[in-house]
């Protein structure tokens, strides 16, 4: 990774995008030709330029694939564990798994007051998961990108939940469900006056109540994400700026650093269960 | 564009100001309180852990964007 620092940090906070580029775009080649397109072409960026200039319809390939990757890892870790589970003695991986699930099982009983067999393993899910994204910060800083560098792709980050992108997705997902389990506990109407008449029971007061209720509806999946987000990025970028400093004091910093984030990952992880389990809670009162 | 780095110390200063405030809370509050009653300190401890995350959550955010302001914005200004 050469060039002066500043390239090697914008470098290491680029995501690998694939998307459009509209037609008469021109582009700026490694070789410093250019060449305009002459009409819309799908292709990965070459800067961080181009990946704004794409547009709406681009795709954080590597955002993407590593999360797959780790769904994908989680699932089959955890039914390896199911299936090969024994009622003796059990193994190491059994274990592992089974104080996961109780752990989770007993933070859903204690927080979540409603009845949904579907919390349970949704908090499982979201725990585990955004776990699993998280740890790939442990991976040295150019380790992966290294390898991608070689083979021919120009940036690689590994980390989804460092992409506003990945949390995003996370939380809006979480959204939907608040809003689904709204209307199918309380119906439509019973929302609608839920979000109408709090705090203020009082028909003047509607619109008044509306914006705080409809407000702090909106806040909720905004914070989970730009929370996680904002802890994964900040750490990312102490990570890469660790990495410019020479070799004999990495050492010295980047090990206490490493260490603390022994607790961050995990604890953002939980922070997220919690905080669904929370909400999917408030989403199932009806009184 | 030195006022983007000026932006960015404000908010990383004052999140900072306000997390300490915060946590130093937290934590008396948690040594009190396990003072008082030894068996709660795991369960005591658990709780505060969630609520040092939540009250992590804006300070962080401020971070999260004052880091991206420092190292992409300023530079693509400059």
């Amino acid at each position: 990774m050469a060039g002066n620092s500043q390239e090697y940090i914008s470098h290491h906070l680029t995501n690998l995008t694939y998307g459009k580029l509209p037609a008469g775009y021109v582009r700026e080649n490694a070789d410093g030709t250019t060449t305009e397109l002459t009409e819309a072409t799908w292709t990965m960026a070459l800067s961080g330029k181009e990946a704004t200039d794409m547009g709406f319809m681009a795709f954080h390939v590597d955002s993407l694939g590593w999360s797959l990757a780790m769904g994908i890892l989680f699932a089959w870790l955890f039914r390896k564990a199911a299936k090969s589970a024994t009622s003796g003695v059990p193994g190491k991986l059994q274990n592992v798994v089974e104080s996961v699930v109780e752990f989770v099982d007993n933070t859903v009983k204690e927080t979540f007051h409603g009845r949904n067999p579907l919390v349970a393993p949704l908090a499982l899910t979201i725990f585990v998961w955004v776990f699993l994204m998280n740890s790939l910060k442990w991976v040295p800083v150019d380790v992966i990108p290294g390898i991608a560098h070689a083979a021919g792709l120009p940036f690689f980050k590994i980390v989804p939940t460092a992409d506003p992108n990945g949390t995003l997705g996370l939380s809006l997902g979480v959204f939907l469900l608040i809003i689904f389990y709204s209307i199918k506990v309380k119906g439509v109407g019973g929302f609608a006056k839920e979000l109408s008449l709090t705090p203020f029971n009082h028909p003047i007061a509607i619109p008044f109540n509306l914006f705080l209720e409809v407000l702090g509806l909106l806040t909720k999946p905004l914070s989970l994400a730009l929370r996680l987000f904002g802890n994964m990025y900040a750490g990312e970028v102490v990570f890469i700026l660790i990495a410019l400093l020479p070799f004999y004091l990495q050492w010295v910093l980047n090990v206490p650093w490493a260490i603390f984030h022994i607790l961050v990952i995990p604890l953002q992880a939980f922070i997220f269960m919690v905080l669904t389990i929370v909400y999917l809670s408030q989403a199932h009162e009806d009184h | 564009m030195e006022l983007v780095y000026i932006a960015a110390a404000i908010m990383i200063g004052l999140g900072a100001l306000g997390t300490g405030i915060g946590f130093a809370l937290l934590g008396g509050k948690l040594l009190e309180g396990t003072a008082r009653q030894p068996e709660l300190g795991p369960q005591l401890q658990t709780k505060t852990f969630l609520m040092a995350g939540l009250l992590d959550a804006v300070p962080m955010i401020g971070v999260g964007i004052a880091m991206y302001l420092i190292f992409v914005v300023a530079p693509a200004a400059a």
